[in-house]
């Protein structure tokens, strides 16, 4: 292995430039006469608007434009675009209601956008939409999808009944009905998936302008720059690709919030290009709050059917997701396809049937967050797995264990549609249960017992689906998009290497693992080779980052092209050494003459492309540069054991993570620190979701968790030190092994917490906490509890 | 936020004239509360009166009160040797006040005069029966504390001081932080000094601060954590919210009140 070649634990390069403050993020770009826009919001969850009078606005100093909705339709702008779509039980296709740029006639959420100025100054602009009049009429709202879905509901959308999106379904209902009939025992669980808030540490950030010529640049904090150039140019604004020009620079986090084509986006470059000037919108972070996307908020029921011996033998499950009051760009896709498919976990449960209603509220969007619909599954499963383990009476990993999916079985076709390609799950457990000393467990739990403090310790064997995905299995699914990826490798005439890629770096550190992959590959320097993303000028195209699909479906891009690199250069090679193409070894850099020391370097090889005097140039253009696209074969199956072990404080309820194992088969690993930094932060997000986040709403829609005043991150004293092993089993369809790291932390660690607090309370005869497991709900069990336990 | 002229005067006097030549004029100490605001748009006040050249930061001890000018920051009485010494409890509760930011710029006077329902000082200044001076007056603990956001301060007055009375046998501070934005929850501060053994809690209240008079008798009659283990602050009037409900902060004043004690030793 090359020093800096796949394995190597290089640090990142990028962090020197974030470090030192010479990140470029949207909001430092600044382009000359540069307007600012801000956006007057609803403060209502859903109201009529009667009125809007923004004459005083307009006239407020250094008011350039003020435009409403209806500004925007008379222009003839569109809607948002919904990029998948659902059909129901009964093959109709889901409800798809309205979703304009600037509200039309009603708002529908805290934070829908109704106006915008653009002045001189954001606190010009700022100080103007304060002027504009409108006049609401309140409307019934309802945020909880119970109450929502309940008869006389009122109603997010005029023209969809009982504000169901869809009511959609998976798997084989007789046959899971006939398990159940025949099952030895059946046990059921109703639980909730929190909403939580993304929070990126950047606030998104959209900035336009269009030039005399009528080219419009958009730089917009986006984890996808050509999907946002797709929707918002061909739905939305009515602008041709090679008119606009879309730059995701330095963007810092996204965990899917930034996927999603938003209303900023198109209001600004459609005002550039009205006004001719350049227009910035950055939000403020009490604006990120109710206008990122926001993930989860599901509410759900499942029963689990097991024979004498504890044999799964059926699953069934019926989930009410909120969608919030409109379509996000993917949210259709996240409580279906990403979420029911993968109820078959890790285990051969041979029958599954999941329903799944999607339901609009006067909320925030809900989309695609860090894991999407994949922690939904794990941790009802994981959850499930557990009650099992406890009303049967058997060992929650010895249940678990009996159930695996064997090593043996693979390729393992899932009854909900999914074919798995490889995994180990035996393995990681073992791994996971040797680095938590699973077996020493009882004797801390009693020296914890002596301090007063209840110790728990929790699994979960979690399994996910990244890496997404076929293109034509995405299609027969709803989704109006291929999920390929794109890269053009270009080989400069000294050798070094440029590699524009399609995936987008947010976090992520692509800059380094790329450039790993590219060194290790063509043999040439890491320092040799450079990345770039995020600019659909300089990249031909690309799907974007989501779903850890950049190694998996973005590196086999690279891989793709360099091999056609490669083919290339053997053939000059062999022009130049005498031989014919087929004798000719690529290895380490160096092309040579099978058996022999004739050889070329692929510096000399790439010179000779750009200087062709002794070129084949009859038969070969010259240059060295290829592009690929690469449609992945399959979805990759990373997997694991997350091992969480707690205290609780019985007084107060407060529960500490003392201690928190993953262990995660993610395919191969191309850089070990980067993986482990991916893992850290997903555990963080996963504990941050199993005891502190929560998007709050009451009843009527207002968001009472609007600000880190009342929404809880998690910080560094929430955490313990957290353990991060790997155990490999390659992905068996992508020419790197590669299966994805970004999310496993997220998706395995919040049943892992829960079921560990779970675990702490088993003598109160607990069987489940909801998310985010509070001091206070803890205190309330052991409360209740207290009488009985003092009787006995 | 607003348009508001700044001023920056140094001395008392002046300041105190700005303020009372204008209702709209707010004094402005570490501004750790009062800027934030002000970006929210929350308020609007015509001008600003920094109050940071008015020689109001330090402290001082004599026999008989520990004395902590206005504007003195968290940070300094944190490490401040002196009050370590003197009165323990109160340095303890200026160390996890916020964070290090904002322990090195928002102020005694500030927090006080703003009487957030959940700061940490209104208990240890209740609880120690301190004195607030200002450009004009003293006014007891037990009268400076009206409920919410609401002080004994008349309009453009200036909080110069706050006196500690000495010598104080115990005094402790334990706070059950709300998960996010970390302020007290419940806070609870307890002490035996010249002005008797006091109970003060912060954080739960719906009026603010206030004294738990049946865990200050316990106490003087027998200062244990045992002793006030059975005694209940009734709900009623607590505050209700998405971190903790009433009967839950009732409970966690118990506990808290507890440790504290045990705390203080
Ligand atoms: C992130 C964060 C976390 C925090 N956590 C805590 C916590 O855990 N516990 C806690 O107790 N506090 C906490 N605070 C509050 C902080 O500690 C300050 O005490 C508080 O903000 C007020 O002090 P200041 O000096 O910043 O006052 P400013 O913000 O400058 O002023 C506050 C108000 O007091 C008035 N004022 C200021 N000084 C005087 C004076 N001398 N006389 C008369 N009026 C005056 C001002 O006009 C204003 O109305 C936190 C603040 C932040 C930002």
């Amino acid at each position: 292995m090359a020093k800096e070649g796949i394995g190597a634990a290089v640090r990142r390069r990028e962090d020197s430039r974030f470090l030192t403050g010479q990140g470029h993020y949207v909001d430092d770009f600044n382009r000359p006469g540069q307007l600012y826009a801000y956006i007057r919001r609803s403060d209502r969850p859903h109201a009529r608007i009667r009125g809007i009078d923004v004459s005083a606005a307009r006239n407020a100093p250094g008011v350039v434009a003020v435009y409403t909705g209806e500004d925007l339709a008379a222009d003839g702008v569109g809607g948002l675009p919904c990029g998948w779509q659902i059909h129901n039980k009964d093959g109709s296709p889901m409800a798809e209601p309205p979703h304009p740029v600037l509200a039309l006639g009603k708002v529908r959420h805290i934070g829908d956008p109704i106006a915008v100025v653009i002045a001189e100054s954001k606190a010009q602009a700022k100080d103007a939409a304060e002027l504009i009049a409108i006049d609401f009429e309140d409307l019934p709202a309802v945020a909880d999808v119970r109450a929502a879905t309940a008869p006389g509901a009122p109603r997010v959308h005029d023209d969809v009944p009982g504000n169901v999106c869809y009511d959609w379904h998976i798997g084989d209902l007789a046959a899971v009905e006939a398990a159940f009939a025949r099952a030895k025992h059946v046990v059921r669980l109703d639980l909730v998936n929190n909403r939580l808030i993304p929070n990126a540490m950047e606030p998104r950030a959209a900035l336009a302008e269009c030039d005399v010529t009528g080219n419009y640049t958009l730089y917009t904090t986006s984890q996808n720059p050509h999907v946002i150039r797709l929707l918002m140019g061909a739905f939305v604004l009515h602008l041709p690709e090679h008119r606009l020009r879309v730059v995701a620079p330095d963007v810092g986090g996204g965990f899917g919030s930034k996927i999603y084509h938003y209303a900023e986006e198109a209001i600004v470059t459609w005002a550039a290009g009205k006004l001719r000037r350049p227009v910035k919108w950055t939000a403020e972070r009490s604006e990120s709050f109710i206008s990122d996307a926001q993930g989860r908020d599901h509410v759900s029921h499942a029963e689990l059917a097991l024979d004498e011996e504890g044999n799964f033998l059926a699953l069934r499950v019926s989930t009410l997701a909120n969608l919030g009051a409109y379509l996000s760009t993917f949210a259709p896709s996240v409580p279906t396809y990403l979420y029911a498919t993968l109820l078959a976990g890790v285990y051969k449960t041979p029958a599954i049937y999941a329903e799944v209603k999607a339901v609009f509220t006067n909320t925030v969007p809900v989309d695609a967050y860090r894991g999407a619909g994949r922690p939904e599954a794990a941790y009802l499963l994981e959850r499930l797995v557990d009650v099992a383990a406890m009303e049967t009476g058997i060992d929650r990993i010895a249940l678990r264990r009996k159930n695996f999916i064997p090593p043996e079985a693979f390729p393992y076709q899932t009854p909900v549609a999914l074919q798995y390609d490889s995994g180990n799950y035996e393995m990681t457990l073992r791994e996971a249960l040797k680095a938590a000393d699973y077996e020493g467990f009882e004797a801390r739990r009693a020296e914890a017992r002596r301090r007063g403090k209840l110790r728990g310790i929790g699994i979960s064997t979690y399994l996910e689906a990244c890496g997404i995905a076929p293109s034509k299995v995405v299609g027969q699914l709803g989704a109006r998009a291929g999920l390929y990826e794109v890269a053009t490798i270009r080989v400069h005439p000294t050798g070094s290497v440029t590699v524009y890629t399609g995936a987008h770096s947010h976090g992520q550190g692509h800059e380094t693992t790329f450039a790993q992959i590219v060194a290790d590959h063509l043999g040439v320097p890491y320092e040799q080779v450079e990345i770039v993303h995020g600019d659909t000028a300089q990249v031909p195209f690309g799907m974007g980052t989501y779903g850890s699909r950049s190694l998996a479906v973005g590196g086999s891009a690279m891989v793709k092209a360099m091999d056609k690199i490669i083919a290339k250069g053997k053939k000059i090679a062999a022009y130049l050494l005498e031989a014919s193409a087929e004798d000719i070894e690529f290895a380490d850099g160096v092309f040579r003459v099978a058996g022999t020391d004739k050889t070329k370097t692929l510096g000399e090889i790439a010179f000779a492309a750009y200087v062709p005097h002794n070129y084949p140039i009859e038969e070969l253009e010259p240059g060295l540069e290829e592009t690929a696209f690469y449609d992945p074969k399959n979805f990759t199956f990373p997997g694991g054991c997350h091992v969480c072990e707690v205290e609780i404080d019985p007084e107060t309820g407060v529960t500490r993570v003392v201690n928190f194992v993953a262990v995660d088969d993610v395919g191969r690993v191309i850089n070990p620190l980067i993986v482990e930094g991916q893992v850290q932060g997903g555990v963080a997000q996963g504990i941050g979701q199993a005891l502190l986040e929560h998007a709050v709403y009451d009843a009527n829609g207002q968001l009472l968790s609007g600000s880190f005043m009342d929404y809880t991150m998690p910080r560094a004293d929430n955490l313990p030190s957290i353990t991060v092993g790997t155990e490999s089993t390659m992905c068996t369809h992508n020419p790197l092994g590669a299966k994805g790291c970004g999310e496993v932390g997220a998706i395995g660690s919040p049943p892992a917490v829960i079921n560990a607090i779970v675990d702490a309370l088993k003598e109160f005869g607990v069987k489940h906490v909801d998310m985010p497991a509070t001091p206070e709900k803890i205190w309330s069990i052991i409360e209740a509890h207290r009488p009985r336990l003092a009787a006995e | 936020m607003y348009n508001f002229a700044y001023h920056k005067p140094a001395s008392l006097a002046d300041a105190v004239k700005i303020l009372s030549a204008d209702p709209e004029a707010r004094p402005l100490a570490g501004g750790q509360t009062l800027i934030p605001v002000l970006k929210q748009r929350l308020n609007k006040p015509s001008q600003l009166v920094d109050l940071a050249a008015l020689g109001l930061a330090g402290i001082k001890v004599s026999p008989t009160a520990l004395t902590i000018g206005a504007m003195t920051p968290h940070a300094a009485v944190a490490r401040s040797a002196e009050v370590r010494k003197a009165i323990p409890g109160l340095a303890d509760l200026a160390s996890w006040i916020g964070d290090e930011q904002v322990r090195h710029r928002g102020t005694i006077g500030g927090s006080l005069a703003n009487n957030d329902p959940s700061a940490c000082y209104p208990a240890a200044v209740l609880a120690l029966g301190a004195t607030i001076k200002t450009d004009r007056r003293e006014i007891a603990a037990d009268d400076f504390f009206q409920g919410m956001f609401t002080t004994a301060l008349e309009p453009g007055e200036i909080i110069t001081e706050v006196a500690f009375p000495l010598p104080v046998e115990k005094s402790a501070y334990e706070k059950f932080r709300q998960p996010a934005s970390r302020y007290a929850m419940v806070g609870v501060f307890v002490a035996k000094g010249p002005k008797g053994v006091r109970v003060a809690v912060t954080g739960a209240g719906q009026n603010g601060v206030f004294r738990v008079p049946e865990m200050e008798d316990a106490l003087a009659k027998s200062w244990s954590p045992d002793s006030i283990a059975a005694i209940k602050v009734s709900p009623d009037g607590l505050v209700s919210d998405i971190h903790g409900s009433a009967a839950y902060r009732s409970h966690l004043i118990t506990v808290m009140a507890k440790r504290a004690v045990a705390k203080a030793g």
